[in-house]
């Protein structure tokens, strides 16, 4: 391997990796808020990606109708705005905005409809429950995108080569915008109110409650929240790779892999741990290609040692 | 109507169910049903297996696993390869991927169960999935295109896997699965998979390794998927990594929660539901919707969130309750006597704390508290609310680490020893908020206090060969149950009895266990009156036989009438010890309670 190469890879693996921080960024805060081992993260990358390049071919995306039919005013109100803008082909940004509004929207949906109710259950129905939402959500997918991929058009048409390396525009957006976002949700919760409440409910929910923090609206906002990172997550990885409708598990279980690492609860372990699975992602699918996922996957089991190591008996009381 | 009185002891007889239903499979086999059916229920035969381990895993031990279609691939595979390739006998092969999935159980489980529940599931899809890709990807195992041409089990000349004869094969196996299951649930390690599911804390101080078990139900479900895949390979003749993928591991579950995954028949009941589901989808959803595509997973997912809201025990808790309940026949009264250990001579010293200290972070929560307890003594351990009670009868019991200083009980350091160790030893305790089995009966729940004095193996539970140990154990817990003025309500379920009782019973429990010592932690707290003066005379009555007790209470009538000693404590130190008079008239502690006027 040349240097060249292996810059690529290093670029390639970062690019990855970057995502892949998002979706453990968002894992760890539905987790660490409401408990919720959240499979299906990785379908609102999916319904992302597919929600926009849907609207790139000046259709209604399957999206809208299920979210009219589902929701209540303000989520209906983005469900008619895009009935109107699917046929005018309005410029990328403009799909892009009402894509990110479309998905986040699902998030509380999501909330509301399979956790809500179940709050207060075992985190092992809860783990249940998210298998069975992502059950759902896969089917669903393949019925408003259909069996077929896309792959959407770059934000940004920029090439620079630097000395041998071509870096892309859409990795330096991805770069931006995961950045963006990571500050984003560290001032969320170091600075704001709502962010604090959100950590108190992850700390203690009786006890939030008791504050007057209502639990259910800070289930909804962290919906609220996975959804948007899922939905941005899926715009940036959109242009680099084909996207089909159950595209998004895999690409949310390495968000998951990242997650573990940081113990389900520590958010820059997770990064770190994401832009690890990037790398070996890309490393291991130039030095055997056919088992790139075999790799990342069975990563975890050493993932684990290390932390049972590190943490000695985590034992429930 | 009611059924003549030979036929209903009949119905309620566990091993007459047992040959009705046997002969019922047998007989279903060579009727004329149509060839479709039998087809059919030779897949939900497969499914079953796999979702008979996943009721002991999720629905009786309180873990998952969406792994379970690897387990089946590794057997499937491990099959076909050795048979195609190797020229093995499927009787052999069968054998060897029991074993590749044992190995692959265990490191499994032994990496992730030392850790929070939620990491087994977790592994377990990261697991499936690589599985998935290496099956998928490897040369040796033809890609994804598998293995073609998997040899027929043969018994003699004769082919045994397809239509009515496969049947009975597997329908075999699933039988003999679910009886040795119910055999091991209704045994001393059946109940140490409930005990840890419902308190870790309280199964470590009865004596059960929770991570060893763990470990084994994980195993177990393993192994009953191995099976499954190893019938599966021959059954279709054929293997490729598709039926294995992470999907199908998820779909078993959604089978043992739609049928009641906490009953070992709710598993068959989940898979023929699913099955007929599926069937009917395929077929109708297409036409409902206008294109080809597996949109069923829709409706499954709907589904199981649906029945996790509303019938969280699955379909088989409406059947369940219309079915007879095998009762539980008196039969251990004949059942040899347990051996005891020797306990300490009348004054002997039992326990003896020197200087312990517990320390969290900057807080020291115990304080160089010293004392001692004789053998046939009650010592009681008074103090003011956060006066480290709590903490010196967990440092002593185990379930903390001391920060320093030594234990010594009957003359032997027992300081550092995990909970389990020092109970091995004849310490015994109770809990402040009880800790019990509510689904079991106050019988079962006693016989948990004897888990250290049998020793039969899980396999030989499986298996019925424990039955004489069972019977002493359950003869033991009858024994202690009797001695506490509990001897009535033996086969009343736990989780119905009042506050009092339920304490009572914690003390049989601890008493099942054959201690030299045991440990009360606030018996009295939440008791009526009537239940106090009860448990006032089972105190004398223990002691009077011998029995040293350390008392944490803060019921000062009850302490003031059955101690012989006191130590009170105060922030974590100790304030004074002496006899119940010295104790009354020290000013020091009056204050301690009450305030010193300034």
């Amino acid at each position: 391997m040349d240097s060249t190469i292996f810059s690529i890879l290093l670029l390639d693996g970062i690019t990855n990796g970057a995502v892949y921080a998002l979706l453990g960024l968002a894992t760890v805060l539905v987790f660490s808020v409401t408990r919720v081992i959240f499979i299906p993260q990785g379908e609102f990358v999916a319904y992302g990606a597919l929600t926009l390049a849907i609207f790139q071919t000046g259709q209604v995306p399957g999206t809208v109708w299920l979210l009219l039919i589902m929701a209540l005013l303000p989520p209906a109100i983005i469900s008619l705005v895009s009935l109107w803008a699917a046929p005018q082909n309005l410029p990328l940004l403009v799909q892009a905005g009402l894509t990110v509004a479309i998905v986040t929207s699902f998030g509380p949906l999501v909330y509301r409809l399979a956790y809500q109710s179940l709050a207060d259950a075992s985190s092992l129905v809860l783990l249940i429950v998210s298998v069975g939402v992502h059950f759902a959500m896969t089917g669903l997918g393949l019925l408003f995108f259909g069996a077929e991929g896309f792959r959407n058009p770059s934000f940004w048409d920029m090439r620079v080569n630097l000395g041998g390396l071509a870096i892309k525009g859409q990795a330096i957006i991805i770069f931006m915008v995961s950045l963006a976002l990571i500050v984003l949700l560290w001032q969320f919760f170091a600075r704001t109110l709502h962010g604090k409440a959100l950590q108190a409910t992850a700390v203690n929910r009786l006890g939030a409650r008791l504050m007057g923090i209502s639990t259910i609206g800070a289930g909804q906002a962290t919906f609220a929240m996975a959804a948007l990172i899922g939905a941005l997550s899926g715009l940036l990885i959109g242009p680099t790779t084909t996207v089909f409708y159950d595209s998004g598990f895999l690409i949310g279980l390495k968000g998951f892999v990242a997650a573990v690492m940081g113990g389900l609860q520590s958010y820059p372990l997770a990064a770190v741990g994401a832009i690890f699975v990037g790398l070996v992602e890309a490393f291991g699918s130039f030095w055997a290609s056919a088992f790139k996922e075999v790799i990342v996957f069975t990563l975890v089991l050493p993932i684990l040692l290390w932390r049972s190591m590190a943490d000695g008996h985590a034992e429930e009381h | 109507m009611t059924l003549p009185t030979p036929l209903q002891h009949w119905l309620h007889n566990a091993r007459a169910q047992r040959i009705a239903v046997f002969a019922c499979m047998l007989l279903y086999a060579v009727s004329p049903v149509p060839d479709f059916w039998i087809t059919q229920l030779n897949y939900i035969a497969l499914y079953s297996l796999v979702i008979l381990g996943l009721v002991l895993l999720t629905g009786i031990g309180g873990l998952t696993s969406f792994g379970q279609a690897a387990f089946v691939g590794i057997g499937a595979y491990t099959s076909a390869y050795l048979t195609v390739n190797m020229g093995w006998s499927p009787w052999l092969t069968v054998f060897a991927g029991l074993f590749i999935t044992a190995v692959s159980a265990l490191v499994v489980g032994w990496i992730t169960l030392r850790m929070s529940g939620h990491y087994l599931p977790l592994a377990t899809i990261a697991w499936g999935l690589s599985l998935y890709y290496l099956m998928g990807n490897l040369d040796a195992l033809g890609k994804y295109d598998g293995i073609q041409g998997v040899p027929p089990i043969m018994l003699g000349s004769w082919d045994i896997s397809q239509g009515r004869s496969f049947f009975v094969l597997a329908w075999g196996l699933v039988l003999l699965g679910v009886f040795a299951l119910l055999n091991l649930l209704d045994s001393r390690t059946g109940r140490a998979i409930r005990a840890m599911r419902a308190s870790v804390l309280m199964a470590e101080a009865m004596g059960v390794d929770t991570l060893r078990h763990k470990i084994g139900i994980f195993l177990i479900a393993a192994l009953f998927a191995s099976v499954s895949g190893w019938l599966f390979a021959h059954f279709q003749r054929t293997v490729n990594p598709s039926p294995f993928g992470l999907k199908m591991g998820i779909e078993y579950l959604f089978m043992a929660v739609l049928g009641g995954v906490g009953y070992v028949w709710g598993a068959i009941g989940g898979a023929v539901l699913t099955k007929l589901l599926e069937d009917q989808l395929q077929v109708l959803l297409p036409k409902l919707l206008g294109t080809s595509g597996s949109y069923e997973v829709i409706v499954f997912g709907i589904v199981l969130v649906l029945v996790l809201k509303y019938l969280p025990d699955g379909m088989w808790s409406l059947v369940g309750r219309w079915l007879p309940k095998p009762e539980r026949v008196d039969d251990w009264q004949r059942a040899a006597l347990l051996p005891e250990r020797s306990k300490p001579a009348l004054g002997e010293t039992v326990l003896e704390v020197t200087d312990i200290r517990k320390q969290f972070g900057g807080l020291t929560a115990v304080k160089d508290i010293s004392f001692h307890i004789k053998a046939g003594q009650i010592v009681g351990l008074i103090g003011p609310n956060g006066a480290g009670k709590s903490t010196t009868f967990n440092l002593v019991s185990g379930v903390l680490g001391l920060t320093s200083g030594t234990v010594k009980f009957r003359g032997e350091t027992i300081s550092g020893l995990p909970s389990r160790e020092i109970a091995n030893r004849g310490m015994s305790r109770t809990f402040q908020h009880v800790k019990m089995i509510p689904e079991m009966t106050v019988l079962e729940n006693v016989a948990l206090g004897a888990q250290l004095r049998g020793n039969q193996s899980a396999l030989s539970s499986m298996l019925r060969l424990d039955r004489a140990e069972e019977q002493s154990l359950l003869r033991e817990a009858a024994r202690q149950l009797a001695r506490i003025g509990m001897g009535h309500a033996l086969h009343e379920q736990a989780g119905n009895l009042a506050m009092g009782p339920q304490r009572l019973m914690e003390i049989a429990r601890a008493l099942c266990s054959d201690p030299s010592l045991l440990l009360l932690d606030e018996p009295a707290a939440g008791l009526r009156h009537k239940e106090k003066q009860a448990l006032i005379g089972v105190l004398r009555q223990l002691r009077s036989e011998g029995m040293s007790i350390l008392l944490v209470e803060h019921d000062m009538d009850l302490v003031m009438d059955v101690t012989d000693h006191i130590v009170v404590m105060e922030f974590g130190t100790k304030l004074m010890d002496g006899t119940p008079e010295q104790v009354q008239q020290s000013p020091q502690v009056r204050a301690a309670y009450l305030g010193m006027e300034h």
